[in-house]
């Protein structure tokens, strides 16, 4: 079977599919995620897709009360922030998403460290251009556990 | 790494800014005209304009916020100096650095003799939340904005991890927008004319007269932990821990070391210039630093010959209240940890400490027009050597210094280290 190209694209389609895939690369082994076409790490090109566990850890964490247009919309404010951070996966690579399950009213209670576990939730795409500005798509959140 | 020099010596001679703040109805090019007045005006000997050879402009969003592309060509034109060459240049907050660094390289080639180099970004055009995403667009938009991260939830996400790696507070990081409040209202170029204390006897003031209850705050850290007056923006940074969003334009006229002498007898000398990239959050191995300053840093030093304790003051990116607290430690002045977190709060970064850091109010109260930052920086560190910063010249013998721009939340830095011989 031919490979999905590793791109952003093929991604958010994995994303719809309820799949958390990275790029593997087929030389030294790294795996990206974001999905790279090149291996930072060998400067390898020969890559494969592998579906990660989603499962991982909080790395470091935001609630934001200000947010973009996207998130305004989506019912986020002062009074209702959202959480989105830096998640480590257990394969080691790393996403930026947005947190739920937390407490995000509270968010000196959130504990760098909590266990976070993958979903998928439908929004719309963070642009100015009117064109792709909230285009719907499925993003990867994670869910503390 | 190879020590490297520059081909031939660059020397500041002149440098200059428009007024920072909300400009309603002056665009980025009219700006950088009040800014190039005030630039030939800082010459000591003067310069001719017919001499300037080429024009280097940093912007990140005149696109969005003036619908205006190349801008840097139409702020050429506007300065007179058509038909010499010009290049718009996009390194994000990190832009005017960048075009000054391009100018620098443009001389030390032999290309050029005298050119002009800064910045302009008109931001004010745009409500709040677009220009939030404006902003965002500085940052990765396929892999960090999607993830419903704004600006200052990039370095609200760093805030978080320095706390939880260093015990930092929020009492630490207000001191640092206190101190620059403090200097910002002795810089007539500002955009704030007030202290953290006038804004709160303002309120004071406004509820007084309105007959509403008057608040009794004992000092400004009551008053910034007043989240009714200072709310969380993206915790752990509060309205106050973040620069506001700016009007401005500044450049700078840099020339050849050999004839530096013919325009003033004190040129400020460029003597280690160093840039680097970064990746994004989720690429970095530590959030509580930011990698490619201290790559940059560590290039300027190298370059220049000198050490993080022979500079006097600096100038460094502010855009919040931690990255002040990272950029210190990152160039090298404070351990990372207490020592930088607590430099401000125990008056080390004071204009009378043992290392003034931006004395002229830095992003925080001076202003943080993007693409024009860089540039901004310049002006203030050469006002300081020359003696030429008024009220808020710093009491030592700024001889040496340096600055830092940091463009996004750390995917383009420039390091800069000036001389006065």
């Amino acid at each position: 079977m031919d490979e999905m190209p590793f791109t952003a694209a093929s991604f958010d389609k994995f994303c719809s599919e309820k799949k958390l895939m990275a790029s593997r690369c087929k030389k030294c082994g790294a795996i990206w995620l974001p999905p790279r076409p090149l291996c930072l790490k060998c400067k390898g090109g020969d890559m494969e897709w592998v579906e990660l566990k989603g499962k991982g850890k909080i790395v470091s964490f935001t609630a934001i009360g200000v947010g973009a247009p996207t998130m305004i919309e989506a019912g986020y404010d002062r009074q209702h922030p959202y959480c989105a951070g830096v998640i480590e996966l257990e394969e080691g690579c790393r996403m930026n998403a947005q947190i739920v399950g937390v407490d995000v009213e509270h968010p000196e209670n959130i504990k760098i460290g909590t266990p976070v576990t993958v979903d998928f939730l439908e929004r719309g795409s963070f642009s100015l251009v009117p064109a792709i500005a909230n285009v719907n798509k499925t993003y990867a959140i994670f869910r503390a556990s | 790494m190879n020590k490297r020099k520059l081909g031939r010596g660059v020397a500041v001679v002149g440098a200059g800014m428009s007024k920072y703040g909300v400009r309603t109805g002056v665009s980025n090019r009219e700006m950088f005209v009040e800014a190039f007045k005030h630039m030939m005006a800082s010459v000591d000997r003067g310069v001719d304009p017919k001499d300037i050879e080429a024009n280097y402009v940093g912007c990140c969003g005149a696109w969005n916020w003036e619908s205006q592309a190349g801008i840097g060509k139409w702020c050429t034109d506007w300065a007179g100096l058509v038909p010499i060459p010009s290049t718009t240049v996009d390194n994000a907050c990190a832009s005017a650095s960048v075009a000054i660094r391009q100018g620098i390289i443009g001389i030390a080639s032999g290309l050029y003799d005298i050119v002009l180099a800064g910045g302009v970004e008109k931001m004010s055009t745009l409500p709040t939340n677009e220009t939030t995403l404006v902003l965002a667009t500085g940052a990765d938009m396929a892999w960090e904005t999607y993830a419903g991260f704004t600006f200052p939830g990039l370095y609200a996400t760093m805030a978080t991890a320095y706390m939880n790696e260093y015990g930092t507070t929020s009492e630490d990081l207000m001191a640092v927008a206190i101190k620059n409040h403090d200097n910002g209202v002795l810089n007539p170029m500002a955009q704030f004319g007030q202290t953290i204390r006038d804004v709160m006897n303002a309120r004071i003031a406004k509820a007084k007269e309105k007959g509403q209850p008057v608040p009794s705050w004992a000092d400004e850290m009551e008053f910034l932990h007043d989240s009714a007056f200072n709310p969380v923006v993206a915790w752990p940074l509060k309205l106050f821990d973040c620069c506001p969003i700016t009007d401005g334009a500044a450049c700078v006229l840099l020339v050849a070391e050999e004839i530096a002498k013919d325009f003033t007898d004190t040129p400020i000398y460029i003597i280690g210039t160093g840039q680097a990239s970064g990746g994004a959050l989720h690429d970095r191995e530590s959030l509580t630093s930011i990698p490619a300053a201290q790559i940059a840093a560590r290039q300027a030093y190298e370059m220049a010959g000198v050490s993080p304790q022979d500079i006097k003051i600096a100038e460094v990116h502010d855009c919040f209240t931690i990255a002040e607290v990272m950029a210190i430690s990152d160039i090298g002045f404070f351990k990372p940890g207490k020592e930088a977190a607590t430099a401000a709060a125990e008056g080390k970064t004071h204009r009378d400490g043992v290392k003034p850091i931006n004395t002229s109010g830095g992003l925080k109260s001076k202003g943080h027009p993007v693409g024009a930052t860089g540039a901004g920086m310049v002006v203030e560190i050469f006002e300081q050597m020359k003696g030429h910063a008024g009220p808020r010249q710093v009491p030592i013998d700024a001889n040496l210094t340096l600055t830092h721009n940091v463009g996004a939340h750390g995917t383009t830095v420039v390091v800069q280290i000036y001389e006065r011989r």
